[in-house]
């Protein structure tokens, strides 16, 4: 269990130039009463500062366990994981990511700002830097002046915008998002992932992004880890050569639909390994 | 408007449903009595309206007629200063006070258990049979223990009795709040998790707020059941007043107009204590935003 704490690449806590994620020959082995089960063999994978990385595949191949790890809401049972060149753990209780759950989490009993608020109240902010923060972020997903209402008052797709801005509140670098909007309608969708962009583009941040939509995945990343199941692992990392300034069209470039395409391919691979077996 | 007569109208018939049943019954029940009284007073054959009137006036009666019963809580509560002996205003009182201690008690105790058993495996494991053990043994056996065994120590009055009623009230607490504090969702525990949040803030931020309807919930059963726990140990305390007294009193000297005022005068008490914590339980929603 303690493999992580120790061992880190650089053996330098918090370096600057240490990468924001680094995982080398990661596993994690769930034990369960019907024996072992493989959820991340042999992951190797590098993130730098201020990439938007997209983690796709079917379920069951680890994509959402590997983005756990990253938090320190799962160990890995071997190889080593270091996040801004700090053990899991320490990235954690340094408060260094933001997550955003596939379900907004918003809690039921607290107003909009409130649950905004909430990291902020932990952190130990003081009110007034809170209400600053607050207005802030609840500015930068469109949400000024739903500051007073109840969860139950916003549609789904403003609940995940208010659990991004609960996420962004407290300015930690690093966006950890696990099928943000698999829950929401196309519509809404492309509206938010285009709005995701913005905000990557405007607050510098660097992003970890579970999905299991293709166009989703294309549209939005710098990189593309394609991933398959049993036993979870990487099959393909793609480097997106579409520019960072991207309109909802670039969807039917050529440049696009090439990249879409050994997406395809890569999840493809990936399925024919199941049937055959 | 409509909708206020669609609430009442239902709750009226029944009423009226259960007067007519409850008049029936006093005649049925009253009439060998009244037979034979008539017979001893030489009085013949009678017209069978004065008949019924008279089952329904008997000083007596194996089952008194409402209106008797009514006549008895408000003369016996506001013809009689409520400092006297005889007000049912003054057994009430003691009976509140009592009540409402126990109550009070048996809630915090509730909680404590409920966040020590949430908080402790091994007490989960350790406590929990042992408070459901608790609850099988009959209250009457236990309020006589604690009500003469505590007097023997020289600890009277109001605290015994209110033992006996936290004895009761402690238990729908305890269970409704150890599933109320462990009612967050993993996503929502998760979250906390992402912040570094310590055990204290996880417990007043997430646990705390999540569990507040199962309280309420649990709270409007504690307060009746407190009630009930005060006039048992009334019945082991008889010199120290209360319902309980009153409705030992009548059974003993065969006032059953008394009883059933006493009686009644406990159930509206119940369901004016019930009233108010849900009228607490709507204020807190509010608070907490629930949708109107």
């Amino acid at each position: 269990m303690s493999v992580t704490t120790s061992n880190t690449p650089n053996g330098i806590n918090g370096s600057p130039h240490a990468p924001v994620v680094h995982a080398e020959h990661l596993g994690l082995t769930f034990k369960t009463n019907d024996g072992d089960l493989v959820a991340l063999s042999d992951v190797n994978l590098v993130i730098e500062k201020g990439e938007f990385v997209s983690f796709i595949g079917p379920s069951g191949c680890g994509k959402t366990t590997f983005l756990r790890t990253i938090a320190d809401l799962q160990k890995p049972t071997s190889g080593t994981l270091t996040v801004n060149g700090q053990s899991a753990e320490e990235a954690r209780r340094a408060r260094a990511y933001g997550y955003v759950f596939q379900a907004a989490a918003l809690y039921p009993w607290r107003s909009i700002e409130k649950n905004v608020a909430l990291p902020l109240e932990i952190m130990g902010y003081s009110a007034a830097e809170q209400a600053e923060r607050i207005k802030r972020t609840l500015d930068l997903v469109n949400l000024s002046g739903f500051e007073k209402k109840y969860p139950w008052q916003l549609s789904g797709g403003m609940q995940q915008r208010a659990s991004i801005a609960r996420a962004l509140s407290f300015d930690a670098d690093l966006l950890l998002m696990d099928e943000p909007f698999g829950a929401l309608d196309e519509i809404v969708r492309d509206h938010l992932n285009s709005e995701l962009l913005k905000l990557w583009e405007r607050t510098q941040k660097t992003i970890c992004f579970v999905t299991h939509s293709i166009p989703e995945a294309v549209y939005l990343s710098t990189k593309i880890v394609v991933m398959s199941p049993r036993p979870g692992r990487v099959t393909d990392i793609i480097e997106s050569t579409l520019p960072r300034e991207r309109p909802l069209d670039i969807r039917e470039s050529p440049e696009f639909l090439a990249i879409a395409a050994r997406v395809r391919d890569g999840l493809r691979a990936s399925h024919s390994y199941e049937e055959d077996a | 408007m409509a909708d206020y007569f669609g609430r009442v109208l239902p709750i009226l018939t029944i009423v009226l449903a259960l007067l007519v049943f409850w008049y029936g019954a006093a005649i049925f029940m009253n009439a060998p009595a009244q037979e034979r009284a008539n017979l001893r007073a030489g009085l013949g054959e009678i017209p069978f309206s004065e008949f019924v009137a008279q089952t329904w006036a008997q000083d007596k009666p194996i089952l008194p007629a409402p209106h008797q019963v009514v006549a008895e809580v408000l003369s016996a509560s506001f013809g009689i200063e409520p400092t006297n002996k005889r007000s049912l205003v003054y057994h009430a009182w003691i009976t509140l006070s009592t009540t409402l201690l126990g109550f009070g008690l048996g809630t915090v105790l509730g909680i404590a258990l409920a966040v020590f058993i949430t908080h402790n495996d091994a007490a989960d494991r350790s406590l929990m049979p042992w408070i459901i053990a608790s609850q099988t043994i009959p209250i009457l056996a236990v309020a006589p223990m604690v009500v003469v065994g505590l007097g023997a120590v020289g600890l009277t009055g109001l605290i015994p009795k209110a033992l006996t009623s936290m004895y009761l009230s402690f238990f729908p607490v305890v269970v409704g709040m150890v599933k109320g504090l462990r009612s967050p969702e993993s996503i929502q525990l998760d979250l906390m998790r992402t912040y570094d949040a310590n055990p204290w803030q996880v417990f007043w931020k997430l646990r705390w707020p999540a569990s507040m309807p199962i309280l309420f919930a649990s709270m409007k059963v504690g307060i009746a059941i407190s009630l009930i726990g005060a006039v048992v140990a009334e019945l082991s305390n008889v010199a120290g007043g209360g319902l309980g007294v009153r409705l030992l009193n009548g059974s003993i000297y065969g006032q059953t107009i008394q009883i059933w005022a006493a009686l009644f005068f406990a159930a509206a008490l119940a369901a004016v204590l019930v009233m108010i914590v849900g009228a607490a339980e709507r204020g807190i929603n509010r608070r907490m935003g629930e949708m109107a």
